[in-house]
């Protein structure tokens, strides 16, 4: 009977208990908290685009070009007479996809790389360390405008472009992880029961770099959302007919300053909302997952 | 330590000669040439035209003898000439040098003049109202694109002043300099000083919390002589790293400002012959870049050494 009690006791607890987890991660950090009602916004824009806009974002219209903000058009629309509001969020998307695209596929081959640097060391290591000096030397966006240069300018190219400059700076976290935890006595427990040296790297040590690497992972989207923005701003990022929030402020720029501000600031505020939201969570994360960081 | 510095100094040289590698392959994996660039735009090809232009660039010439121009010109100061101007590549990149270098100069001091003392506030502080509002004005500073805030400063001035503050003319006097350039280094500053800010408030947390910091105040030191004194300086050590690393960064910054601003330096013209594929520009500035990166870092390697007598490099 006491048994049944505490089981129903229990059920009931962890109903409670994971509100009780969010409400503590509010009260405990209301920035962070802040952050992930930001970056969730963000993500709800870009899934539910075509239900929250009226427009389609690279529908021309002539007669309403330059429109002020207002009406049909809530955010005013650009010179080709595009609305304004349907390109910002169809703009979360092009965002997402290239900042989430790329920290991924970054993560992916730098834990790759620091994993089995850091794990089996020797002279692969060595040669290893030296290939991510090399691209650690040149500044993220030289790195990814010599990059785009290279590979021509598309969506999944620009992805592939940014993700490159983010592998040593994850293999380098990941090694230096894998180095430690390769000394730890669950590792060397597992060598004693025979297991092989991969399924250990594998299934002792990987998970065990997840924390940082969650970590790192949310502090690098928000400046692989920078770069992107940078490198279409320029002209070299994600090509027309897409609508990147830098790329607008590329047609708009100097001249719009005068005449038209509002097709300056809606995208640069879409840019610095999104990646002030993901800098929020990213702080607030690095506080609960890796206290050592801990300011 | 001179076993050390030896070293160091090797693996700097290794470094660069991979990245001159890294550039010259990244720049000849590009479908099309500056042949083709130049033919698509006059809409026709002809063959033989084209690789008679080949030929006058040494593009037909196989990709390791390329390599070899290039590096053998590069270590006696021949640079090559531009595709695009045909003037020596030298004679295209020293001039706009020394504006880039202002600029980026100047952002770094207000950089350091705002990030450092705001910092120690920040930490001095901690968990006040002032702290949190200067963390969020860090962490904005992080999240703002360089070049929009430039485009912000240019409609505010626009709107307040009626006067736009961009590069037209060569500026007459040092202080027409100044001024010109102020606030495109305050746009790019902006973040490296958020940066820095961050950083040397949780320098200056962990060693605030320290014995010696509590003997001090004990002693009766006073409030600005413990703070500024006793602890900034040992919390200046892992800020020495980052202005290393954001020198790096403000290159990056210094890319879009220039453009924003139309400011003729050496950044903005990277992204223009990237757009020509001007490969003798892009490849040189690009080395030239890495180079500054690099021996930067290695200056703040020998710094830390000579600041920091705890490291003692004995291997």
């Amino acid at each position: 009977m006491a048994a049944i009690d505490q089981h129903v006791e229990e059920t009931h607890a962890a109903k409670e208990s994971w509100l009780a987890t969010v409400g503590y991660f509010i009260r405990r950090y209301p920035l962070g908290a802040a952050g992930a009602v930001i970056v969730a916004m963000f993500v709800l824009m870009a899934i539910f685009a075509p239900w929250i806009t009226q427009f389609d974002p690279t529908l021309t219209n002539s007669r309403v070009s330059l429109a002020r903000p207002g009406g049909d058009h809530p955010l005013g629309a650009d010179f080709m007479g595009r609305d304004m509001w349907s390109r910002i969020v169809y703009g979360a998307r092009i965002s997402l996809a290239v900042g989430i695209g790329s920290t991924g596929l970054g993560c992916l081959f730098g834990v790759t790389i620091g994993l089995t640097s850091g794990y089996f060391g020797g002279w692969y290591d060595l040669i290893v360390q030296r290939v991510m000096d090399v691209m650690q030397s040149l500044p993220l966006l030289v790195m990814a405008l010599v990059m785009t240069a290279a590979l021509g300018p598309s969506l999944s190219n620009t992805i592939i472009a940014i993700s490159i400059p983010l592998v040593p700076t994850v293999a380098r976290v990941i090694r230096s992880n894998t180095l430690m935890l390769r000394e730890m006595p669950y590792v060397e427990a597992a060598r004693a029961v025979g297991m092989n040296e991969f399924s250990i790297a594998l299934r002792h040590v990987l998970p065990n770099t997840l924390a940082p690497l969650i970590v790192l992972a949310t502090a690098q989207l928000g400046s692989t959302i920078l770069v992107e923005a940078a490198l279409s701003f320029l002209g070299l990022g994600v090509p027309e007919p897409h609508p990147s929030w830098g790329r607008m402020l590329s047609e708009s720029a100097a001249e719009y300053v005068r005449v038209a501000p509002w097709l300056v600031i809606f995208p640069g505020a879409a840019i610095s909302l999104a990646v002030f939201g993901t800098n929020l969570l990213g702080d607030a994360l690095r506080d609960i997952l890796d206290p050592r960081q801990r300011d | 330590m001179a076993a050390y510095l030896i070293r160091r100094f090797l693996l700097m040289l290794l470094t660069l000669f991979g990245i001159s590698v890294l550039i010259f392959v990244l720049l000849r994996v590009v479908p099309g040439n500056i042949a083709d660039l130049l033919f698509s735009a006059a809409g026709m090809i002809n063959p033989a035209e084209k690789a008679q232009i080949e030929k006058e660039l040494g593009l037909d010439l196989p990709i390791l003898v390329q390599y070899f121009h290039w590096i053998g010109g590069l270590l006696q100061g021949d640079l090559g000439y531009s595709y695009v101007s045909e003037k020596p590549t030298l004679q295209e990149i020293l001039p706009r040098l020394p504006i880039s270098a202002k600029l980026a100069g100047m952002a770094l001091a207000f950089a350091i003049l705002f990030g450092i003392p705001l910092g120690v506030i920040s930490a001095v502080r901690q968990n006040t109202p002032l702290d949190y509002v200067l963390r969020v004005v860090s962490l904005s500073g992080l999240s703002l694109p360089s070049f929009w805030l430039g485009l912000l400063i240019l409609m505010a001035c626009v709107h307040y002043f009626g006067w736009i503050p961009i590069y037209t003319t060569p500026p007459a006097t040092l202080w027409d300099e100044l001024l010109l350039y102020s606030i495109p280094a305050a746009a790019v500053g902006f973040r490296s000083s958020a940066l820095m800010m961050r950083l040397t408030r949780s320098s200056m947390l962990e060693v605030l919390r320290q014995d010696y910091i509590r003997t001090a105040r004990a002693k009766g030191a006073s409030y600005a002589k413990v703070n500024f004194v006793h602890a900034l300086r040992n919390a200046v050590l892992p800020i020495v790293t980052i202005v290393g690393i954001e020198a790096a960064f403000l290159v990056g910054g210094l890319i879009v400002t220039e453009t924003v601003f139309n400011i003729p330096g050496v950044a903005r013209f990277l992204v223009e012959a990237i757009r020509w594929r001007d490969y003798p520009i892009v490849q040189n500035l690009v080395m030239f870049i890495a180079v500054t990166v690099v021996t930067i870092n290695f200056l703040i390697d020998m710094a830390y050494l000579a600041l920091d007598p705890r490291i003692a490099y004995e291997k």
